[in-house]
């Protein structure tokens, strides 16, 4: 392809995310007009209704976009790792690990933090991660799409069992819990996203150097190795990157899933899968998808609001379908 | 053939059928076992006499309400669920060639959970309304998975790739309604979708056995068929079997039984996928074993729900031990299957 139409690519994509930015500001259970909404942000008072809701609607917006941009580069990155065009944070299972361990942390360990959280978030997810795939990738034919779908339903399953033999006895928890368990980006302050930003630098940092090698492995182990690439530490290195990205953005905004799913292969689509650009365009498509899923849930669920993890679920569960139809027999 | 290995394979065939009788009667036995102690023992221990007392129809001060309202329903119900778990979860892992594809795993549970939770939270509805509700939309979800996964020849590793696309639509409408639900209602929805046998009453009993009989003795009968399945499609259809019919019949008898047993108890975890499993091991292959799967359901749910109710300091719903006993086993399924290449 040539560059410069990805450069085309790019520059329409930023236009779309550009464009879901003062849909996100104005739209909502109070729509306000985009000339007040300007107004507000440059004379930056809050005294009117209006106003106060624009500033809260403003970390809200940036928070759906850095979280989006994580989950989307997450995505990518997972199924370069593993190959595997359905490695996702919530078919593999990876969310109900990060919140197995926030339920831990706050029905024993009483945590309350955001950076507790965080930790715990990061913790359950990486355990869960690698159990999943040691367990999928067992056996001839290494991990195919249904071996790990299977090993991330089962444990799934298994760790729901977990979360709810320990919140049931315990109503506070289950309070706390259930508004979490939806993932939603309402809940985002300025300190939630100065308390992730670090973890998703850090991790979209790694994935971006490692985009070049990466690529070098989608050649295949033996030719990769050939060429002078650590294909383990590659590997292990990215799967830590996809894991910081996906465990902080649970933490806040709790488990949003299909997002790692859908962007990739939409990306891959337009511009092919080298992940230099896969990446990039995965990040901007995932904040774009994460952002524009808020919007909608405000808009739908007026006067109140439907959460973007299940306006994104249900956007992405008929693209997995559609993957899996799609895919021949014999892969499965 | 020469006429000894003729008498060997005899041998064979009939020591099959007492193993697989043998196990049954001991499964049965334990259940009998079990299903006494659970009427004796609970925050008063009657003996054995007022039981027997009760159930044949005296009245005694005091163990008349324990017994027969609290206790009986209690492991009716139970047995019942078990049962249609057992049945489903054995039929749907035979038809498709894969211990992991149970009801609980590949959606059918979702569907019938949505559906009943749906009914419990927003409309306020209870009983037979209820199950009929879950049914209806247990076969829709059902079918749907069905149509999606068909194009080209059937392949069992895509219906359960769509399965799980389907719970995860599935499962966000349930966080959904939870999260919109009246603060109050919401411990006894999670109550209800992690399983529990908590709110049964002598009213539940009658249709739910029916149904376990009659779809249960579908699921029996044409077990031998299942069997020439399991050989793989193409040997089914010479031997005569008319595959889709069959297929049709059998996934429609599992998904009214786990769709009713779920409006009732709720999804108990992990019953539909351990029952076949175990049952297999009891009575080892070659024998249809959808019978000893109910049987082996019936007894995890009991053995659950008593350890739910009296071993730990807390009183857990039986879906949560049966999700914690389930989990290793579980996982080392997995592991065994995919090291001899099952689910690929």
């Amino acid at each position: 392809m040539k560059s410069s139409r990805f450069t085309g690519i790019i520059f329409i994509s930023i236009v779309g995310l550009g464009l879901c930015i003062p849909l996100s500001l104005t739209l909502g259970a109070r729509v306000i007009p985009l000339n007040e909404t300007i107004e507000a942000i440059f004379s930056n008072q809050r005294t009117t209704v209006n106003q106060v809701v624009v500033f809260e609607r403003i970390p809200r917006t940036i928070f759906g976009m850095i979280s989006g941009m994580a989950l989307g580069v997450s995505g990518a990155l997972m199924q370069a790792i593993t190959r595997n065009p359905i490695a996702d944070p919530s078919i593999l299972g990876v969310n109900t690990g990060a919140s197995l361990a926030v339920v831990i942390g706050i029905a024993f360990f009483s945590i309350g933090s955001l950076n507790a959280f965080i930790w715990f978030a990061i913790g359950g997810a990486a355990v869960t991660a690698l159990a999943v795939y040691t367990i999928g990738s067992i056996g001839p034919g290494g991990p195919t799409p249904i071996k790990l779908a299977l090993a991330g339903a089962a444990t799934s399953a298994a760790l729901s069992s977990l979360v709810s033999a320990i919140m049931l006895p315990r109503t506070e928890v289950m309070n706390l819990f259930r508004f979490w368990q939806v993932g939603s980006i309402s809940g985002a302050t300025w300190e939630g996203i100065s308390t992730v930003l670090p973890f998703l630098i850090i991790g979209l940092g790694v994935s971006f150097a490692l985009a070049p090698a990466l690529d070098i492995l989608a050649l295949g182990e033996e030719l990769a190795s050939g060429l002078g690439v650590k294909t383990n530490t590659i590997r292990v290195i990215g799967a830590t990157g996809g894991v910081l990205l996906t465990g902080a953005t649970t933490a806040i905004a709790g488990p949003i899933g299909f997002v790692g799913l859908m962007v990739p292969h939409i990306v891959r689509l337009a511009v092919g899968s080298s992940l230099k650009r896969v990446l990039p365009l995965s990040a901007i498509g995932g904040a774009t998808l994460l952002l524009g899923a808020d919007v909608i849930g405000r808009v739908l669920g007026r006067p109140s609001e439907l959460e973007a993890g299940i306006i994104t679920a249900f956007i992405g569960a008929p693209i997995l379908i559609m993957i899996a139809r799609k895919a021949k027999v014999k892969m499965l | 053939m020469s006429i000894s290995a003729r008498i060997d394979i005899r041998k064979g065939i009939s020591g099959r059928k007492r193993r697989w009788i043998t196990a049954t009667l001991i499964l049965t036995l334990l259940i009998s076992i079990l299903s006494i102690v659970i009427l004796m023992v609970g925050n008063t221990i009657y003996p054995i006499k007022t039981v027997v007392a009760v159930l044949s129809g005296e009245t005694v001060k005091g163990a008349t309400f324990a017994i027969g309202t609290l206790r009986l329903p209690r492991l009716l119900s139970g047995l019942m669920v078990g049962m249609a778990f057992g049945f489903a979860g054995s039929t749907f892992q035979t038809i498709l060639r894969n211990p992991l594809a149970s009801p609980d795993i590949i959606g059918v549970s979702a569907g019938s959970s949505v559906a009943a939770i749906f009914c419990i939270l927003v409309l306020n509805l209870s009983g037979l309304v209820v199950s009929f509700v879950s049914v209806i939309f247990g076969l829709l979800v059902s079918a749907t998975i069905y149509r999606l996964s068909q194009g080209g020849q059937f392949s069992g590793g895509r219906l359960i790739l769509i399965g799980i696309g389907v719970q995860a639509m599935l499962n966000s409408v349930i966080s959904y309604m939870l999260l919109k639900a009246n603060q109050y209602d919401v411990p006894g929805a999670m109550r209800w979708l992690s399983g529990s046998l908590n709110t049964m009453s002598m009213n539940d009993i009658p249709r739910l056995a029916t149904v376990v009989v009659v779809f249960g003795s579908i699921t029996i009968l044409l077990g031998k068929l299942l069997q020439m399945l399991e050989l793989g499609e193409q040997s089914a259809i010479s031997l005569g079997v008319r595959t889709d019919l069959t297929r049709i019949l059998l996934i429609g008898s599992a998904v009214v039984l786990t769709a009713f047993a779920t409006a009732v108890s709720g999804p108990i975890a992990f019953v539909a996928f351990l029952s076949g499993p175990i049952a297999k091991r009891i009575v080892g292959s070659g024998k249809s074993h959808a019978l000893p799967s109910a049987l082996v359901g019936a007894l995890l749910v009991l053995v659950a729900d008593f350890i739910g109710q009296f071993a730990l300091g807390i009183k857990l719903p039986v879906g949560v031990i049966t999700g914690i006993l389930g989990a290793p086993y579980l996982i080392l399924l997995l592991i065994r299957m995919n090291r001899t290449g099952g689910a690929a």
